[in-house]
Protein backbone atom coordinates (compact mmCIF):
# COMPACT_ATOMS: atom_id res chain seq x y z
CA UNK A 1 0.00 0.00 0.00
CA UNK A 2 1.84 3.64 -0.76
CA UNK A 3 0.17 5.43 2.07
CA UNK A 4 2.19 8.58 1.09
CA UNK A 5 -0.34 8.33 -1.84
CA UNK A 6 -3.39 7.42 0.59
CA UNK A 7 -2.25 10.68 2.93
CA UNK A 8 -2.05 12.92 0.18
CA UNK A 9 -5.75 11.14 -1.15
CA UNK A 10 -7.39 12.49 2.15
CA UNK A 11 -5.65 15.25 2.45
CA UNK A 12 -7.16 16.66 -1.15
CA UNK A 13 -10.04 15.31 -0.59
CA UNK A 14 -10.60 17.51 2.76
CA UNK A 15 -9.67 20.37 1.54
CA UNK A 16 -11.42 20.17 -2.09
CA UNK A 17 -14.43 19.38 0.35
CA UNK A 18 -14.01 22.06 2.51
CA UNK A 19 -13.78 24.20 -0.54
CA UNK A 20 -16.69 22.99 -2.62
CA UNK A 21 -18.67 23.46 0.64
CA UNK A 22 -17.76 27.41 1.18
CA UNK A 23 -17.94 27.84 -2.77
CA UNK A 24 -20.93 25.70 -3.24
CA UNK A 25 -23.69 26.88 -0.61
CA UNK A 26 -23.28 30.56 -1.56
CA UNK A 27 -23.67 29.31 -5.09
CA UNK A 28 -26.59 27.15 -5.08
CA UNK A 29 -28.23 30.37 -2.92
CA UNK A 30 -27.48 32.32 -5.57
CA UNK A 31 -29.19 29.99 -8.29
CA UNK A 32 -32.32 29.28 -6.22
CA UNK A 33 -32.78 32.79 -5.01
CA UNK A 34 -32.07 34.91 -8.26
CA UNK A 35 -34.06 35.88 -10.76
CA UNK A 36 -31.36 36.75 -13.03
CA UNK A 37 -31.22 35.86 -16.89
CA UNK A 38 -28.22 34.83 -16.22
CA UNK A 39 -29.18 31.50 -13.95
CA UNK A 40 -29.34 28.99 -16.93
CA UNK A 41 -26.10 29.73 -18.00
CA UNK A 42 -24.30 29.47 -14.05
CA UNK A 43 -26.26 26.51 -13.65
CA UNK A 44 -24.91 25.00 -16.48
CA UNK A 45 -21.84 25.95 -16.19
CA UNK A 46 -21.71 24.36 -12.76
CA UNK A 47 -22.72 20.81 -13.90
CA UNK A 48 -21.03 20.87 -16.90
CA UNK A 49 -17.62 18.86 -15.06
CA UNK A 50 -20.73 15.86 -15.08
CA UNK A 51 -20.91 15.61 -18.56
CA UNK A 52 -17.41 16.86 -19.59
CA UNK A 53 -14.27 13.93 -20.22
CA UNK A 54 -12.20 14.29 -17.25
CA UNK A 55 -9.50 14.57 -19.78
CA UNK A 56 -10.97 17.69 -21.80
CA UNK A 57 -11.19 19.69 -18.49
CA UNK A 58 -7.92 18.12 -17.42
CA UNK A 59 -6.54 19.53 -20.67
CA UNK A 60 -7.89 23.09 -20.27
CA UNK A 61 -7.02 23.59 -16.78
CA UNK A 62 -3.42 22.15 -17.73
CA UNK A 63 -3.07 25.42 -20.30
CA UNK A 64 -5.33 27.74 -17.68
CA UNK A 65 -2.65 27.25 -15.38
CA UNK A 66 0.08 26.73 -17.21
CA UNK A 67 2.92 29.88 -17.54
CA UNK A 68 0.85 31.18 -21.44
CA UNK A 69 -1.89 32.24 -19.29
CA UNK A 70 -2.60 35.49 -17.50
CA UNK A 71 -3.77 33.59 -14.57
CA UNK A 72 -0.42 31.14 -14.93
CA UNK A 73 1.53 33.80 -15.31
CA UNK A 74 -0.34 35.66 -11.96
CA UNK A 75 0.34 32.20 -10.01
CA UNK A 76 4.37 31.66 -10.98
CA UNK A 77 4.38 35.46 -9.99
CA UNK A 78 2.79 35.23 -6.97
CA UNK A 79 4.23 31.43 -5.75
CA UNK A 80 7.33 31.28 -7.28
CA UNK A 81 6.56 28.26 -9.14
CA UNK A 82 3.54 27.00 -11.78
CA UNK A 83 0.31 25.71 -10.14
CA UNK A 84 0.33 22.49 -12.91
CA UNK A 85 2.13 19.79 -11.52
CA UNK A 86 1.26 21.18 -7.74
CA UNK A 87 -0.96 20.06 -4.79
CA UNK A 88 -2.51 23.41 -5.06
CA UNK A 89 -3.43 22.72 -8.67
CA UNK A 90 -4.92 19.48 -7.98
CA UNK A 91 -7.02 21.27 -5.31
CA UNK A 92 -8.25 23.98 -8.29
CA UNK A 93 -9.06 20.85 -10.63
CA UNK A 94 -10.93 19.14 -8.19
CA UNK A 95 -12.51 21.80 -6.74
CA UNK A 96 -14.24 22.33 -10.47
CA UNK A 97 -14.27 18.55 -11.27
CA UNK A 98 -16.52 17.94 -8.13
CA UNK A 99 -18.65 21.50 -7.94
CA UNK A 100 -21.59 19.61 -9.19
CA UNK A 101 -21.72 17.38 -6.46
CA UNK A 102 -21.34 19.79 -3.84
CA UNK A 103 -24.19 22.06 -6.22
CA UNK A 104 -26.64 19.83 -7.16
CA UNK A 105 -27.33 18.09 -3.55
CA UNK A 106 -27.67 21.88 -1.98
CA UNK A 107 -29.89 23.03 -4.74
CA UNK A 108 -32.36 20.29 -4.18
CA UNK A 109 -32.21 20.60 -0.48
CA UNK A 110 -32.73 24.12 -0.56
CA UNK A 111 -35.45 23.45 -3.05
CA UNK A 112 -37.13 21.32 -0.77
CA UNK A 113 -37.49 23.81 2.34
CA UNK A 114 -41.10 24.79 2.98
CA UNK A 115 -41.76 28.28 0.68
CA UNK A 116 -43.79 29.65 3.72
CA UNK A 117 -41.45 29.31 5.77
CA UNK A 118 -39.28 31.15 3.54
CA UNK A 119 -42.37 33.68 2.96
CA UNK A 120 -42.23 33.90 6.95
CA UNK A 121 -38.38 34.67 7.25
CA UNK A 122 -39.13 37.71 4.68
CA UNK A 123 -41.99 38.85 6.67
CA UNK A 124 -40.03 39.00 9.68
CA UNK A 125 -37.21 40.93 8.06
CA UNK A 126 -34.62 38.35 7.74
CA UNK A 127 -32.36 39.76 5.32
CA UNK A 128 -30.96 36.87 2.27
CA UNK A 129 -27.42 36.20 4.43
CA UNK A 130 -29.63 35.23 7.85
CA UNK A 131 -32.38 33.14 5.89
CA UNK A 132 -29.51 31.26 3.97
CA UNK A 133 -27.97 30.69 7.71
CA UNK A 134 -30.53 30.43 9.87
CA UNK A 135 -33.61 29.14 8.08
CA UNK A 136 -32.33 27.36 4.45
CA UNK A 137 -29.11 25.65 6.12
CA UNK A 138 -30.59 24.15 9.10
CA UNK A 139 -33.06 23.12 7.35
CA UNK A 140 -30.83 21.37 4.74
CA UNK A 141 -28.69 19.38 6.62
CA UNK A 142 -29.28 16.02 4.95
CA UNK A 143 -28.04 17.73 1.63
CA UNK A 144 -25.08 19.20 2.95
CA UNK A 145 -23.95 16.11 4.41
CA UNK A 146 -25.03 14.54 0.72
CA UNK A 147 -22.72 16.81 -0.80
CA UNK A 148 -19.83 16.47 1.31
CA UNK A 149 -19.83 13.28 0.86
CA UNK A 150 -20.21 12.69 -2.51
CA UNK A 151 -17.68 15.42 -2.85
CA UNK A 152 -14.82 13.73 -0.51
CA UNK A 153 -16.00 10.33 -2.67
CA UNK A 154 -15.66 11.86 -5.92
CA UNK A 155 -12.56 13.37 -4.86
CA UNK A 156 -10.70 10.44 -3.69
CA UNK A 157 -11.37 8.39 -7.00
CA UNK A 158 -10.64 11.35 -9.38
CA UNK A 159 -8.60 9.85 -12.13
CA UNK A 160 -8.31 11.81 -15.22
CA UNK A 161 -8.17 15.50 -14.14
CA UNK A 162 -5.57 14.47 -11.50
CA UNK A 163 -3.21 12.72 -14.10
CA UNK A 164 -3.56 15.51 -16.54
CA UNK A 165 -3.12 18.31 -13.80
CA UNK A 166 -0.60 16.96 -11.83
CA UNK A 167 1.38 14.37 -13.27
CA UNK A 168 2.74 11.53 -11.11
CA UNK A 169 5.06 13.11 -8.51
CA UNK A 170 5.28 10.92 -5.05
CA UNK A 171 4.34 13.03 -2.21
CA UNK A 172 3.10 16.20 -4.28
CA UNK A 173 0.70 14.88 -6.54
CA UNK A 174 0.49 10.74 -6.51
CA UNK A 175 -3.08 9.92 -5.47
CA UNK A 176 -4.32 6.43 -4.86
CA UNK A 177 -5.84 6.09 -7.88
CA UNK A 178 -2.63 7.23 -10.16
CA UNK A 179 -1.06 4.97 -7.65
CA UNK A 180 -3.16 2.16 -8.63
CA UNK A 181 -2.26 3.04 -12.41
CA UNK A 182 1.46 3.12 -11.52
CA UNK A 183 1.22 -0.83 -9.82
CA UNK A 184 -0.42 -2.00 -13.04
CA UNK A 185 2.22 -0.56 -15.09
CA UNK A 186 4.58 -2.50 -13.52
CA UNK A 187 2.56 -5.64 -13.03
CA UNK A 188 1.82 -5.03 -9.46
CA UNK A 189 -1.19 -6.63 -9.74
CA UNK A 190 -1.56 -7.57 -5.69
CA UNK A 191 -0.54 -4.28 -4.64
CA UNK A 192 -3.21 -2.53 -7.28
CA UNK A 193 -5.68 -4.71 -6.13
CA UNK A 194 -4.83 -4.11 -2.56
CA UNK A 195 -5.67 -0.38 -3.09
CA UNK A 196 -8.26 -0.65 -5.35
CA UNK A 197 -10.53 -2.42 -3.04
CA UNK A 198 -9.64 0.39 -0.57
CA UNK A 199 -10.91 2.65 -3.12
CA UNK A 200 -14.26 0.21 -3.66
CA UNK A 201 -15.14 -0.41 -0.36
CA UNK A 202 -14.39 3.15 1.05
CA UNK A 203 -17.11 4.56 -1.88
CA UNK A 204 -19.03 1.83 -1.17
CA UNK A 205 -19.06 3.00 2.46
CA UNK A 206 -19.84 6.32 1.53
CA UNK A 207 -22.47 5.20 -0.19
CA UNK A 208 -24.58 3.22 2.05
CA UNK A 209 -23.95 6.52 5.06
CA UNK A 210 -25.48 8.37 2.39
CA UNK A 211 -28.69 6.40 1.80
CA UNK A 212 -28.87 5.40 5.71
CA UNK A 213 -29.23 9.36 6.26
CA UNK A 214 -32.59 9.44 3.72
CA UNK A 215 -35.65 9.52 5.62
CA UNK A 216 -37.97 6.90 5.06
CA UNK A 217 -40.66 7.21 3.33
CA UNK A 218 -44.80 6.50 3.69
CA UNK A 219 -44.33 3.44 1.66
CA UNK A 220 -41.20 1.88 4.12
CA UNK A 221 -43.85 1.51 6.81
CA UNK A 222 -46.61 -1.30 7.42
CA UNK B 1 -56.06 54.24 7.23
CA UNK B 2 -55.21 52.07 4.48
CA UNK B 3 -55.63 53.35 1.03
CA UNK B 4 -55.17 49.99 -1.44
CA UNK B 5 -55.73 50.54 -5.07
CA UNK B 6 -54.28 47.84 -7.12
CA UNK B 7 -54.67 46.14 -10.24
CA UNK B 8 -53.23 42.55 -11.05
CA UNK B 9 -53.73 40.09 -13.66
CA UNK B 10 -52.04 36.53 -12.71
CA UNK B 11 -53.45 33.35 -14.96
CA UNK B 12 -56.44 34.26 -16.20
CA UNK B 13 -57.63 36.11 -13.17
CA UNK B 14 -57.55 39.90 -12.55
CA UNK B 15 -58.02 41.63 -9.57
CA UNK B 16 -59.02 44.97 -9.51
CA UNK B 17 -59.61 46.54 -6.00
CA UNK B 18 -59.80 50.30 -4.81
CA UNK B 19 -60.71 50.26 -0.57
CA UNK B 20 -59.98 52.11 2.32
CA UNK B 21 -59.80 50.02 5.44
CA UNK B 22 -60.19 52.93 8.19
CA UNK B 23 -61.77 50.71 11.14
CA UNK B 24 -59.74 48.39 13.48
CA UNK B 25 -60.98 45.12 12.09
CA UNK B 26 -61.48 45.30 8.60
CA UNK B 27 -63.26 41.19 7.45
CA UNK B 28 -62.17 40.66 3.36
CA UNK B 29 -65.36 38.30 2.51
CA UNK B 30 -65.84 36.60 -0.60
CA UNK B 31 -66.32 33.05 -2.01
CA UNK B 32 -63.42 30.78 -2.98
CA UNK B 33 -61.14 32.29 -5.81
CA UNK B 34 -62.58 35.63 -5.35
CA UNK B 35 -58.85 37.14 -4.98
CA UNK B 36 -59.36 37.21 -1.17
CA UNK B 37 -55.75 35.64 -0.34
CA UNK B 38 -53.99 37.08 -3.47
CA UNK B 39 -55.10 40.56 -2.08
CA UNK B 40 -53.66 39.97 1.02
CA UNK B 41 -50.08 38.98 -0.40
CA UNK B 42 -49.97 41.82 -2.08
CA UNK B 43 -50.34 44.04 0.81
CA UNK B 44 -48.04 41.85 2.36
CA UNK B 45 -45.52 42.47 -0.29
CA UNK B 46 -45.23 38.57 -1.17
CA UNK B 47 -47.12 39.44 -4.56
CA UNK B 48 -46.06 42.84 -6.40
CA UNK B 49 -48.92 43.99 -8.58
CA UNK B 50 -48.73 45.16 -12.28
CA UNK B 51 -50.41 48.69 -10.90
CA UNK B 52 -51.24 50.54 -7.83
CA UNK B 53 -50.94 52.37 -5.05
CA UNK B 54 -50.89 51.04 -1.42
CA UNK B 55 -50.61 53.29 1.72
CA UNK B 56 -51.09 53.30 5.66
CA UNK B 57 -51.42 56.23 7.10
CA UNK B 58 -50.45 58.17 4.67
CA UNK B 59 -46.89 56.17 4.48
CA UNK B 60 -47.07 54.44 0.69
CA UNK B 61 -45.75 50.56 0.92
CA UNK B 62 -46.16 50.62 -2.93
CA UNK B 63 -46.57 52.45 -5.58
CA UNK B 64 -45.95 51.39 -8.74
CA UNK B 65 -46.12 54.49 -10.76
CA UNK B 66 -42.85 55.82 -8.59
CA UNK B 67 -41.50 52.16 -8.68
CA UNK B 68 -41.80 51.75 -4.97
CA UNK B 69 -42.12 48.51 -3.90
CA UNK B 70 -41.01 48.42 0.03
CA UNK B 71 -39.67 44.72 0.51
CA UNK B 72 -42.12 42.61 2.94
CA UNK B 73 -39.21 42.83 5.69
CA UNK B 74 -40.07 46.49 5.61
CA UNK B 75 -43.53 47.18 5.54
CA UNK B 76 -44.35 46.62 9.26
CA UNK B 77 -47.33 44.49 8.32
CA UNK B 78 -47.75 40.73 10.12
CA UNK B 79 -49.31 37.60 8.15
CA UNK B 80 -50.42 34.41 8.93
CA UNK B 81 -52.17 31.48 6.89
CA UNK B 82 -54.39 28.41 8.05
CA UNK B 83 -50.54 26.96 8.23
CA UNK B 84 -49.04 28.38 10.92
CA UNK B 85 -45.77 27.97 9.38
CA UNK B 86 -43.49 28.18 12.59
CA UNK B 87 -39.65 27.67 11.86
CA UNK B 88 -39.47 23.64 12.89
CA UNK B 89 -35.81 23.62 13.88
CA UNK B 90 -36.60 26.60 16.70
CA UNK B 91 -38.42 26.55 19.57
CA UNK B 92 -41.89 28.39 20.27
CA UNK B 93 -39.56 30.98 21.84
CA UNK B 94 -36.88 31.06 19.18
CA UNK B 95 -39.59 31.33 16.50
CA UNK B 96 -41.34 34.26 18.16
CA UNK B 97 -37.88 35.87 19.05
CA UNK B 98 -37.01 35.57 15.31
CA UNK B 99 -38.81 39.01 13.76
CA UNK B 100 -37.25 40.82 17.06
CA UNK B 101 -34.22 39.96 16.95
CA UNK B 102 -33.11 43.99 16.77
CA UNK B 103 -34.57 44.34 20.37
CA UNK B 104 -31.99 44.79 23.48
CA UNK B 105 -32.06 41.45 24.80
CA UNK B 106 -33.53 41.80 27.79
CA UNK B 107 -36.74 43.85 26.02
CA UNK B 108 -36.57 40.88 23.65
CA UNK B 109 -37.18 38.23 26.40
CA UNK B 110 -39.65 40.60 28.05
CA UNK B 111 -42.01 40.92 24.20
CA UNK B 112 -41.19 36.74 23.80
CA UNK B 113 -42.79 36.30 27.52
CA UNK B 114 -45.31 38.92 27.11
CA UNK B 115 -46.59 37.88 23.64
CA UNK B 116 -46.44 34.06 24.12
CA UNK B 117 -48.78 34.85 28.18
CA UNK B 118 -51.18 37.00 25.77
CA UNK B 119 -51.78 33.97 23.69
CA UNK B 120 -51.83 31.16 26.10
CA UNK B 121 -48.84 29.68 24.93
CA UNK B 122 -46.26 30.42 28.17
CA UNK B 123 -45.60 26.85 29.12
CA UNK B 124 -44.78 26.06 25.59
CA UNK B 125 -41.75 28.10 25.21
CA UNK B 126 -39.18 25.80 24.94
CA UNK B 127 -41.10 23.13 22.70
CA UNK B 128 -40.38 22.63 19.13
CA UNK B 129 -43.57 22.63 16.51
CA UNK B 130 -43.71 18.78 15.99
CA UNK B 131 -44.33 18.90 19.93
CA UNK B 132 -47.47 21.46 19.34
CA UNK B 133 -51.18 20.72 18.59
CA UNK B 134 -52.32 22.49 15.42
CA UNK B 135 -53.98 25.35 18.25
CA UNK B 136 -50.78 25.40 19.72
CA UNK B 137 -48.93 26.04 16.75
CA UNK B 138 -51.42 28.72 15.92
CA UNK B 139 -51.26 30.68 19.15
CA UNK B 140 -47.18 30.43 18.71
CA UNK B 141 -47.51 31.78 14.92
CA UNK B 142 -49.68 34.90 15.90
CA UNK B 143 -47.20 34.93 18.82
CA UNK B 144 -43.86 35.64 16.74
CA UNK B 145 -46.62 38.23 14.07
CA UNK B 146 -47.30 40.27 16.40
CA UNK B 147 -44.39 40.73 18.14
CA UNK B 148 -42.37 42.77 16.36
CA UNK B 149 -45.88 45.27 17.12
CA UNK B 150 -46.82 45.51 13.69
CA UNK B 151 -48.96 48.39 12.01
CA UNK B 152 -51.42 46.05 10.46
CA UNK B 153 -52.03 42.34 11.37
CA UNK B 154 -53.32 40.19 8.02
CA UNK B 155 -55.44 36.85 9.16
CA UNK B 156 -56.59 34.36 6.42
CA UNK B 157 -58.84 32.49 7.45
CA UNK B 158 -56.29 31.25 10.57
CA UNK B 159 -58.97 29.42 12.42
CA UNK B 160 -59.83 27.21 9.91
CA UNK B 161 -57.99 24.53 10.77
CA UNK B 162 -59.14 24.25 14.03
CA UNK B 163 -61.88 22.87 16.84
CA UNK B 164 -64.25 25.58 18.12
CA UNK B 165 -63.35 25.62 21.51
CA UNK B 166 -59.29 26.66 19.86
CA UNK B 167 -60.68 28.97 17.44
CA UNK B 168 -63.27 30.81 19.85
CA UNK B 169 -60.74 31.18 22.88
CA UNK B 170 -58.21 32.80 19.78
CA UNK B 171 -60.54 34.72 18.55
CA UNK B 172 -61.66 36.33 22.29
CA UNK B 173 -57.88 37.10 22.86
CA UNK B 174 -57.48 38.92 19.23
CA UNK B 175 -60.06 40.91 19.83
CA UNK B 176 -58.44 42.59 22.77
CA UNK B 177 -55.75 44.03 21.06
CA UNK B 178 -55.62 47.17 19.95
CA UNK B 179 -53.29 46.38 16.58
CA UNK B 180 -55.54 46.54 13.02
CA UNK B 181 -56.31 43.38 11.58
CA UNK B 182 -57.43 42.37 7.87
CA UNK B 183 -59.18 39.33 8.65
CA UNK B 184 -60.29 37.13 5.66
CA UNK B 185 -62.79 34.25 5.59
CA UNK B 186 -65.75 32.68 3.59
CA UNK B 187 -67.49 31.13 6.72
CA UNK B 188 -69.90 33.89 7.53
CA UNK B 189 -70.92 32.37 10.88
CA UNK B 190 -67.08 32.72 12.28
CA UNK B 191 -66.97 36.53 11.48
CA UNK B 192 -70.81 37.50 12.31
CA UNK B 193 -69.61 38.70 15.76
CA UNK B 194 -66.86 40.80 14.74
CA UNK B 195 -66.90 44.47 15.38
CA UNK B 196 -65.91 44.91 11.47
CA UNK B 197 -66.08 46.52 8.71
CA UNK B 198 -66.46 44.26 5.85
CA UNK B 199 -65.03 44.23 1.83
CA UNK B 200 -66.55 41.79 -0.20
CA UNK B 201 -65.05 40.19 -3.07
CA UNK B 202 -66.11 38.57 -6.41
CA UNK B 203 -64.73 37.78 -9.04
CA UNK B 204 -61.54 39.80 -8.55
CA UNK B 205 -63.76 43.17 -7.39
CA UNK B 206 -65.25 44.56 -4.45
CA UNK B 207 -68.93 44.72 -4.94
CA UNK B 208 -69.86 46.01 -1.15
CA UNK B 209 -68.03 47.88 1.75
CA UNK B 210 -69.48 48.73 5.10
CA UNK B 211 -70.41 47.85 8.75
CA UNK B 212 -70.16 43.76 8.52
CA UNK B 213 -73.83 42.78 10.07
CA UNK B 214 -75.59 45.01 7.65
CA UNK B 215 -73.37 44.45 4.59
CA UNK B 216 -73.59 40.13 5.56
CA UNK B 217 -77.55 40.53 6.95
CA UNK B 218 -78.95 38.34 3.75
CA UNK B 219 -75.95 35.94 3.41
CA UNK B 220 -76.70 34.88 7.28
CA UNK B 221 -80.71 35.29 6.70
CA UNK B 222 -79.97 32.59 3.45
CA UNK B 223 -77.23 30.54 5.76
CA UNK B 224 -79.65 30.85 9.17
CA UNK B 225 -82.84 29.09 6.40
CA UNK B 226 -80.75 26.63 5.39
CA UNK B 227 -80.29 25.26 8.94
CA UNK B 228 -83.25 25.59 9.45
CA UNK B 229 -84.41 23.04 6.58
Amino acid sequence: MDLQALALTLRLAAVTTLLLLLLGVPLAFWIVSTRSRLRPLVEALSTLPILLPPTVLGFYLLVLLGPRTIFGRAAIHFLGHPLSFSFAGLVIGSVIYSLPFAVQPLIAGFHSVDPTLIEQARLLGASRWRMLREILLPLSLRSVAAAATLCFTHTVGEFGVVLMIGGDIPGATRTLSIAIYDQVQDFSYADANRTALLLLGFALAALILLYARRSRTGLSHG
Amino acid sequence: MAEIRVRHHQGGFTLDIACSLDTQWTVIFGPSGAGKSTLLRILAGLITPQSGRISIDGEPLLDTDAKLSLPAGRRGIGFLTQQPALFPHLTAAENVAFGIRHFPLESRRRRIAEMLRFFGADALADRKPAQLSGGERQRVALARALAPNPKLLLLDEPLAALDDASAHDILARLLQLPTRIVYVSHDVAEIWPLPAAVVVLENGLVTATGPLQQVLAPQRDRLLQLLRG
